[in-house]
């Protein structure tokens, strides 16, 4: 094990270091496309959650973010399959694309292999199947990133710097934009690298319920069965992920922040 | 003369410090969040103790008459079964009200043995340092280092799956907080003064560590513990869901998700109550500790 052999499935009889690297892009690209989404909503709420301190807004978006860090996520991936694909038919059940397609994989991202391959019926049906999964895996990493851009936007704007900007006359959007927004991020960088844990633990539960064909339901499966080598074979990996990714995020917070540079 | 010593009598009155406990009420009464996550948390409380004479049926009774029967307002339902049957004709409300005893049993023992396990080795190490500290804080590290509910997998994997394994298994992913917290608390408590006086007074290790330091840093465990029930009921039910605590026909709430999984199509009523009612706990729990951080945090204060 210490050579790096991480024995084979006593399923399947395939080497776990193999069956893991098939099925972990479509676990990234789970991931990936969740943190986008948390990024994309998350960090806007939390600036303009600060900036309209004490409003309808400011509390709306606190109680939301904290309902969504309360979210059982497994209830939350069946309610939205209730919703959207029993009650308005919008997106598929499960799965990550309809199985009349077939995409040579290339990155192993199939909305980047079907995009690649121009075939515009498979990248559609790739997208349909990942919006639920994505709003399922994003929403804890959402609220967590609202809430921390919130609190970092708070402290940044009671700074002398940005009395300094404002009395130079710059514009809202200039302070709150580039100032503030610069100095606020540091932090939540810092969630956003703590995210990576919670994204593996949720993955787990949002492809249970998607029969997403990834790590998570792979481990699932595998206590199911039993299969001991995959079980610590996959562990081992998605821990020394985890860590890998914590250390790059330590490195770029040296790197953002001149600060702790020494 | 006599008037001036009054009025300087009434000032000293009106400048001392109200009762900590009245203070801390003070600024915890002022967040509503916070109250109205502490009523939610009693009245489950209450619901709890108070389960079987609530629950209009008992929690595993099966009725072969009503499979499946949705909830009173809906067409089909009818007011012997509240918020509808699930798919062996189990009332859905009894079952809720009964799993509130097994979400709540399940926070306050995670977190009643985590807190002790971790105040223990929290203070031990921030006690008396060296390589014992080192020791625990590696192993501690080791633990968050790997994604929370992953490891309690690992560990329900190993154990076998239960309700005790799981509780247990939730219990270690969590303790690394604890330990953490105790120990930072407890460093900055044992160079203060009133340490060394009590030291010099010839206090033991013993009563060193359990009656002069830790009183004073229970604030920060409080909040985290409030807070770890919410974590625990979560990971817990996790845990439920993905079949690997609680067995049917036990009434938790991760539990009755699962078994009402394959039913998402037909009836959505066996779906959604389960989920909501851990939602609505997690959530008091969760504003509660919010509440209970923000009245002991003095730098908030003012």
């Amino acid at each position: 094990m210490l050579q790096g052999d991480l024995g084979k499935s006593i399923i399947t009889h395939e080497p776990v270091l193999s069956e893991f690297m098939t099925l972990f892009p479509a676990t990234i690209e789970l991931a990936l496309c969740a943190i986008f989404f948390a990024l994309l909503l998350g960090i806007p709420a939390g600036i303009l959650a600060a900036v309209r301190r004490n409003t309808i807004f400011d509390h709306g978006v606190m109680g939301v973010s904290l309902t969504g860090y309360s979210m059982p996520i497994f209830w939350w991936g069946l309610l939205l399959i209730l919703l959207f694909s029993v009650q308005l038919d919008l997106t598929p059940v499960s799965g990550r694309i309809a199985v009349q397609y077939f995409i040579e994989p290339v990155t192993g991202l199939l909305l980047i292999d079907s995009w690649l391959a121009g075939d515009k019926g498979a990248f559609w049906s790739a997208f349909t199947h990942l919006i639920l999964p994505t709003i399922v895996l994003g929403t804890n990493p959402l609220a967590v990133i609202a809430r921390m851009t919130r609190s970092a936007m708070l402290e940044v704007l009671g700074e002398d710097y940005i009395r300094t900007a404002r009395a130079k006359g710059l514009s809202n959007l200039r302070v709150v934009g580039l100032h503030a927004l610069r100095n606020a991020l540091i932090p939540v960088i810092t969630v956003i690298g703590l995210q990576v844990g919670v994204l593996f633990t949720g993955a787990i539960l949002t492809e249970t319920i998607f029969s997403w064909p990834g790590v998570g339901k792979w481990l699932i499966e595998a206590i199911g069965r039993r299969d001991y080598p995959v079980l610590q074979g996959g562990m081992l990996l998605l821990g020394m992920i985890v860590m890998t990714v914590n250390l790059l995020v330590d490195v770029t917070y040296g790197i953002i922040n001149p600060r702790i540079r020494h | 003369m006599m008037s001036t010593s009054l009025t300087s009598l009434q000032i000293d009155e009106a400048l001392e410090p109200p009762h900590p406990l009245r203070e801390f009420w003070r600024y915890f009464s002022s967040n509503k969040g916070a109250v109205g996550g502490l009523v939610i948390v009693v009245l489950v409380l209450l619901i709890a103790l108070f389960a079987p004479f609530i629950a209009p049926y008992a929690p595993d009774l099966t009725d072969p008459n009503v499979f499946l029967k949705p909830p009173a307002w809906q067409a089909e339902g009818s007011s012997a079964h509240w918020l509808g049957t699930d798919a062996i004709g189990r009332d859905i409300l009894s079952r809720l009200i009964f799993g509130a005893r097994l979400s709540l049993a399940i926070g306050l023992a995670v977190v009643t043995l985590s807190v002790i396990t971790g105040t223990v080795l929290g203070l031990t190490a921030g006690y008396f340092r060296g390589i014992f500290e080192v020791a625990v804080m590696r192993l501690m590290d080791i633990i968050l280092t790997l994604p929370s509910l992953l490891l309690a997998i690992v560990i329900v994997a190993i154990l076998g799956p239960g309700l005790m394994n799981a509780m247990l298994a939730v219990a270690v992913v969590v303790l690394p907080h604890y330990v953490r917290i105790t120990r930072a608390a407890v460093i900055s408590e044992a160079s203060k003064d009133y340490v060394t006086a009590a030291r010099m007074n010839g206090a033991g290790h013993l009563r060193l560590m359990f009656n002069e330091i830790l009183p004073n840093c229970t604030a920060p465990l409080i909040v985290q513990a409030s807070l770890g029930i919410s974590a625990a009921i979560l990971d817990a039910a996790a845990l439920g869901f993905l079949g690997l605590g609680a067995q049917p026909p036990s009434p938790e709430w991760g539990t009755m998700l699962a078994d009402a999984r394959e039913f998402v199509l037909r009836a959505w009523w066996v779906v959604t109550f389960p989920g909501l009612a851990i939602l609505i706990t997690v959530l008091a729990f969760n504003l509660l500790g919010d509440g209970l951080r923000d009245a002991f945090d003095p730098k908030l204060k003012r």
